[in-house]
């Protein structure tokens, strides 16, 4: 069964786009990521998943359950973490987890006392007088304490430091393998890349790839760094060019053979070709006038073009419909052995 | 139960304050009318001869000399304004407040439906308002048998009653109002509470203008009124009762769909 199931999901907001046939699902014990750049409709799904704002049309399901009808049985096995954690002044870290399980009904402090030492905080402390990355840290607890069996975090990682973040992917990864199904949403796409197994990408209101990770990453293009006098006038498919004293560096999508000959031509001291990151592959698919096939929208959302038919293909293989699993691509954490080569699901 | 104990222990500061502060002014009111007992017979005239004002406080239809008179006017207008001002903040803030200090997240990412943050946050507006009529009733009735005056309990009684009554009106107008708003609602409040007060000394000023007793809850609250009459106006009290019964509903079906932001 999938842990999270949409079909055709939308929101507007009056007149304004908030989500657009949003077709999602993520199965259950997965560590999924969900990228995109701010306004691109993250936290609108979230929102809508979560019962927050109510979807103008399509539907969804988190296990199995009605995300309009079963909302109070779905947040019961939710854990969900905010961008921005805000909390009722004047109340102390203690009170607010305290509240937190009352509403759940479960008591939950043993758990909520072992969290709060891993992430060191002060139970004793006010929430006004909290950083911003420690009032994140109380919300990451009240998120954890009751043993969810499905985790929505939203940009989770803003305002906590290298090592908190560390010690939190450490907490999310244990409780993966304990079986919790994560939603990670987020723009940092190295943590995507590390943690998930799968990621969907959404742009404008609607998604434009979902496959595994490593899928996702994989494309034509390669990061080549050129050390030495090398003329590459007319070669045609280089982008993200950067040029420093004695080298340039350049994402290549053309012809290799041609690439070769311009190389061959001039003076070569040092030649690295490597794959992109995602986060390269991500803000280069956004720029205008790319068109390697990659996946993204601008991170600002102002430069970004209308992807086409080819790309989409290239980079989503049938993502319009359900997302595409494939075997063996699984990130850090991921886990799910359930999967077939090619299956729609 | 957790999120009415959440809900009074948020609001307490403001409780202790309102109810300290009705509470106080009630007692300095009361404490007044040993010494100026004496002068009444002057100022009796002097009130009942100042025309639309005399009638706009109802001074016109009591006797300012005796206890239930004095109090009826001086303590009327203080617990009745007083207590309509806290009420209706109590009422308007209770469930905007979460979207203005950006709290909703926090609360509806919980498993607890919308009709349950709904009937908690009710309660608690209801209990602060009931606590602070209790302890102020307790309050006066206490100051006028401590300056040696004979209670007069039925008058007393039905005036605080229907005082408590005024405020359960417009704490659940507001209720309903607050379910629209997302932020800066306590001007709103504020503006309701002051909006019916006045209403009530026009329609107390010109005949005219009467039917709008019918509408404002300072209409069946009327000290001058209830000490002259020894009793609540069924009618007006029932009219009003509906109208905060209304806006609790309005509150129910607007909130339950509410795109929280």
């Amino acid at each position: 069964m999938n842990a999270i199931e949409t079909e055709k999901l939308t929101k507007y907001y009056g007149g304004a786009r908030g989500i657009i046939d949003l077709d999602l699902a993520v199965g259950e014990g997965e560590f999924f990521g969900f990228i995109g750049p701010n306004g691109a409709g993250k936290s609108t799904t979230i929102r809508t998943l979560l019962g927050l704002i109510s979807p103008t049309g399509g539907s969804g399901r988190i296990f199995g359950q009605d995300i309009v009808q079963g909302r109070e049985s779905i947040l019961g096995r939710t854990g969900y973490l905010p961008s921005e954690a805000v909390f009722y002044p004047g109340m102390k870290v203690r009170d607010v987890l305290k509240l937190s399980a009352g509403l759940r009904r479960c008591d939950c402090r043993e758990e909520a006392g072992r969290l709060c030492g891993r992430l060191q905080l002060e139970p004793d402390r006010k929430v006004d007088e909290l950083s911003f990355g420690n009032r994140k840290k109380v919300a990451i607890v009240c998120a954890l304490q009751h043993k969810p069996d499905l985790l929505i975090l939203d940009e989770p990682t803003s305002g906590l430091d290298p090592l908190m973040q560390r010690a939190f992917f450490d907490i999310l990864g244990e409780r993966h393998r304990e079986g919790a199904t994560i939603f990670l949403s987020s723009h940092i796409l190295s943590e995507i890349q590390r943690n998930c197994s799968r990621a969907a990408i959404i742009r404008e209101g609607r998604i434009i790839a979902c496959n595994s990770v490593e899928a996702l990453a994989r494309t034509n293009a390669r990061r080549v760094t050129v050390h030495g006098r090398v003329s590459l006038e007319g070669l045609k498919g280089i982008r993200d060019k950067k040029e420093a004293a004695g080298s340039v560096s350049f994402l290549y999508n053309g012809s290799m053979d041609l690439l070769l000959q311009a190389l061959a031509s001039g003076q070569v001291l040092d030649l690295s070709v490597s794959e992109p990151d995602l986060e390269e592959i991500f803000l280069h698919y956004y720029e205008a006038g790319g068109g390697e096939g990659s996946h993204a929208d601008s991170v600002c959302g102002k430069r970004g073009r209308t992807v086409n038919d080819r790309e989409k293909r290239d980079l989503a293989e049938g993502n319009a419909g359900k997302c595409l699993r494939i075997n063996g691509n699984r990130g850090e954490h991921g886990k799910n052995n359930n999967e077939k080569d090619g299956e729609i699901v | 139960m957790t999120l009415v104990r959440h809900e009074l222990r948020q609001d307490r500061t403001a409780f202790l304050i309102w109810t300290a502060s009705v509470g106080c002014l009630l007692a300095v009111c009361v404490c007044l009318y040993p010494e100026m007992k004496g002068e009444m017979g002057d100022i009796s005239d002097i009130f009942s001869s100042m025309g639309s004002f005399t009638a706009a406080f109802g001074m016109d239809r009591l006797n300012f000399g005796t206890l239930i008179g004095f109090y009826a006017v001086e303590c009327g207008n203080v617990l009745g304004l007083g207590g309509a001002f806290f009420a209706s903040l109590c009422g308007v803030g209770i469930l905007s407040k979460e979207e203005k200090e950006g709290t909703a997240e926090f609360l509806l990412a919980h498993p607890v439906s919308r009709r349950r943050i709904i009937t908690g946050k009710l309660i608690a507006v209801l209990a602060q308002v009931t606590a602070m009529n209790l302890i102020v009733y307790a309050v006066s009735v206490g100051v006028v048998a401590a300056v040696g005056e004979a209670v007069p309990w039925k008058e007393i009684s039905l005036l605080h009653l229907a005082c408590y009554l005024l405020q359960l009106e417009l704490a659940g107008i507001c209720f309903g109002v607050s379910a629209f708003m997302r932020k800066g609602a306590a001007g709103v409040g504020l503006g309701i509470a002051a909006i019916m007060y006045f209403l009530n000394l026009a329609a107390n000023i010109a005949e005219s203008a009467g039917l709008l007793k019918y509408i404002t809850p300072f209409g069946f609250s009327e000290g001058a009124d209830i000490a002259a009459k020894g009793r609540l106006d069924g009618k007006l009290v029932f009219i009003g009762m509906v109208m905060g019964v209304t806006g609790i509903a309005a509150a129910y079906v607007k909130y339950g769909r509410k795109d929280i932001h």
